[in-house]
């Protein structure tokens, strides 16, 4: 499909017009990866800036996970690199906060809201928690709107509360890069909009990326849209898309307003340093 | 029971002493190593070592009965199969996830089946019985010290890698980017757990020793509100179960091992029973106060 032409609220949306671009965040270069015998990405190149809102998106087996296990250091690429904070990933972690999807938790696990946020001050293997944390966990709790839960059983709470304890977890580490996976996945409508007016909150402070199997809407927070791209034989790339503001989303996407993702437009990955989209 | 009391303070008697000293000796590593192995879910594996450890236990008889390695003690074979049974089942564990169960259940059968085999070979100790099931009151001194000492180094451990060992056990992705090396605690907790198999079978036997390793922890983590309280719930109710089971057997000469698990097992049931009773009531009411 060629490519089309974007301009205006479109171009803004996925940042194609910038100002002095601020140092990356996230980058992939060239990165290829395989499960075995099955290639999951093909050379696939793209970034996030410092301070971003970014949705990575794509449907349910594209490899988002795979993404998310590359970036977090949980996987390592075949080839080409990956760089978090201009780092390896595994020495970026103490700057990354991951918000995981947590849905094969053991609800018999006897643990409070407070001592599953302090597990976001955990620092690699020795160290015990000291009474110097304690700010940042009262800090993350009150950012995600979960300071009322603290002494509730964390098992007790609903499944849109639970998320938001972990998005708290993730804060508790002061995180400069933010991961969400599937945030909002069977979230009701109020925990959605309390979890995206945090998001807001913490957009600026942090770069932020949520993955997400919804390919039509994100939230008009978004900075930057990556989409997981065709299969090419040999694996994904990932495609720069642009969005524009519509008022066709359904109600109460996104705790208000949407964009709907253009996937027949392609912005070059350089676009938001400078360089304008395909057929400008 | 004044018999028990009276047979616990008896000079002629110091095994009753040494059972009860061991039984609370016991609780500490029933009730720490007993709640991080039911959090972890692990208690399958900790079975297989159990069981397997049978086999080290048949082979340092065999070895010591044919003069190939004189005087040999069980608890030598017992220690390098625990050990040899963790490495394998955690490895397994980690790499082999589609036939996990298999291969687990197949080190269970094999390790068990070497011990009945080289049992059978070794004349004199034809009987497993007391290894199956345990005897408390043929507990020695030494066992008492090698209890004591791998009591300080769970203890120890358990406090200076809690906040590694929840986060592995409640969520393992998040611990890994958090840095925590979670192969490193997994593998670690399977090795010091194959240890306290090893040294716990003495009172419960290698049969029943996975149930004292799930049961009071599990009924502690009904009320508990922490890994930790979970940890010091279940060491007070093994303790409790301990005292308990070996006043009762010696009152009514039965087995010590069997009545303790079977209190314990009694108190796990009873408890889940009266909390599911408890909570079939709540929810009666509160659809009630829904309709009116």
């Amino acid at each position: 499909m060629e490519p089309v032409v974007i301009s205006g609220n479109a171009a803004i949306a996925t940042g194609a017009i910038a100002t002095a671009p601020k140092p990356i965040a996230m980058k992939f270069e060239g990165v290829s990866y395989a499960y075995g015998q099955v290639a999951v990405l093909d050379n696939a190149t793209f970034h996030i800036h410092e301070g971003e809102f970014a949705v990575l998106l794509g449907p349910n087996g594209a490899g988002k996970t795979t993404i998310l296990r590359l970036l977090l250091g949980l996987a390592r690429p075949d080839s080409g690199r990956v760089l978090v904070l201009g780092a390896n990933p595994r020495f970026a972690r103490d700057s990354v906060g991951y918000v995981p999807q947590h849905t094969t938790y053991d609800p018999a696990f006897p643990i409070t809201v407070e001592e599953v946020v302090r597990m976001g001050r955990l620092r690699g293997a020795v160290g015990r928690f000291r009474r110097e944390h304690q700010e940042a966990i009262d800090q993350a709790l009150e950012l995600a709107g979960v300071s009322d839960l603290r002494a509730r059983l964390y098992s007790a709470l609903s499944g849109g509360q639970r998320r938001r304890v972990l998005v708290a977890r993730a804060l508790a580490g002061k995180p400069r890069f933010l991961v969400l996976d599937e945030p909002t996945a069977n979230m009701d409508a109020d925990s959605e909009r309390g979890l995206y007016r945090a998001l807001g909150d913490i957009k600026g402070t942090a770069t932020i990326l949520v993955v997400t199997h919804d390919t039509g809407y994100v939230s008009a927070l978004t900075d930057t849209v990556l989409c997981v791209g065709e299969h090419r034989g040999r694996g994904r790339n990932v495609t720069r898309h642009a969005a524009a503001p519509t008022a066709e989303a359904p109600e109460g996407f996104f705790g208000g307003q949407a964009l709907r993702v253009l996937h027949d437009t392609t912005v070059p990955d350089s676009a938001c340093c400078g360089e304008k989209a395909d057929g400008v | 029971m004044n018999g028990f009391i009276g047979a616990l303070f008896d000079p002629a008697m110091p095994f009753v002493r040494n059972a009860v000293i061991a039984g609370l000796l016991s609780s500490v590593l029933f009730g720490v190593l007993g709640a991080i192995v039911t959090v972890k879910r692990i208690a399958g594996l900790a079975g297989a070592i159990s069981h397997a450890v049978l086999g080290g236990i048949g082979l340092a008889l065999f070895l010591s009965f044919k003069g190939i390695v004189p005087g040999l003690p069980p608890i030598a074979g017992a220690l390098v199969f625990a050990v040899l049974a963790a490495v394998l089942i955690g490895i397994v564990s980690l790499k082999a996830k589609q036939r996990e169960d298999t291969v687990i259940n197949a080190i269970w059968a094999i390790g068990m089946s070497l011990g009945v085999l080289f049992i059978a070979k070794t004349p004199g100790y034809a009987d497993p019985m007391s290894y199956l099931f345990g005897n408390i009151l043929l507990v020695s001194g030494r066992d008492l010290v090698l209890l004591a000492v791998l009591d300080v180094v769970v203890l120890a451990l358990a406090w200076l890698f809690y906040p590694q060992i929840e986060a592995s056990a409640f969520d393992e992705e998040f611990a890994q980017t958090r840095g925590v090396p979670v192969v490193a605690v997994f593998l670690g907790i399977l090795t010091v757990t194959a240890l306290a198999i090893v040294l716990l079978q003495t009172f419960v036997g290698i049969v029943m020793v996975i149930a004292m390793l799930t049961l009071p922890a599990g009924t502690a983590g009904y009320t508990a509100r922490s890994l930790a309280g979970m940890m010091v719930g279940g060491v007070l109710l093994s303790a409790l179960f301990s005292l308990g089971g070996l006043a009762t057997s010696w009152t009514l000469d039965l087995p010590a091992g069997a009545v303790v698990v079977v209190m314990s097992g009694a108190v796990f049931l009873g408890t889940a029973a009266a909390r599911g009773l408890l909570q079939a009531v709540r929810k009666r009411h509160s659809a009630a106060g829904g309709t009116r």
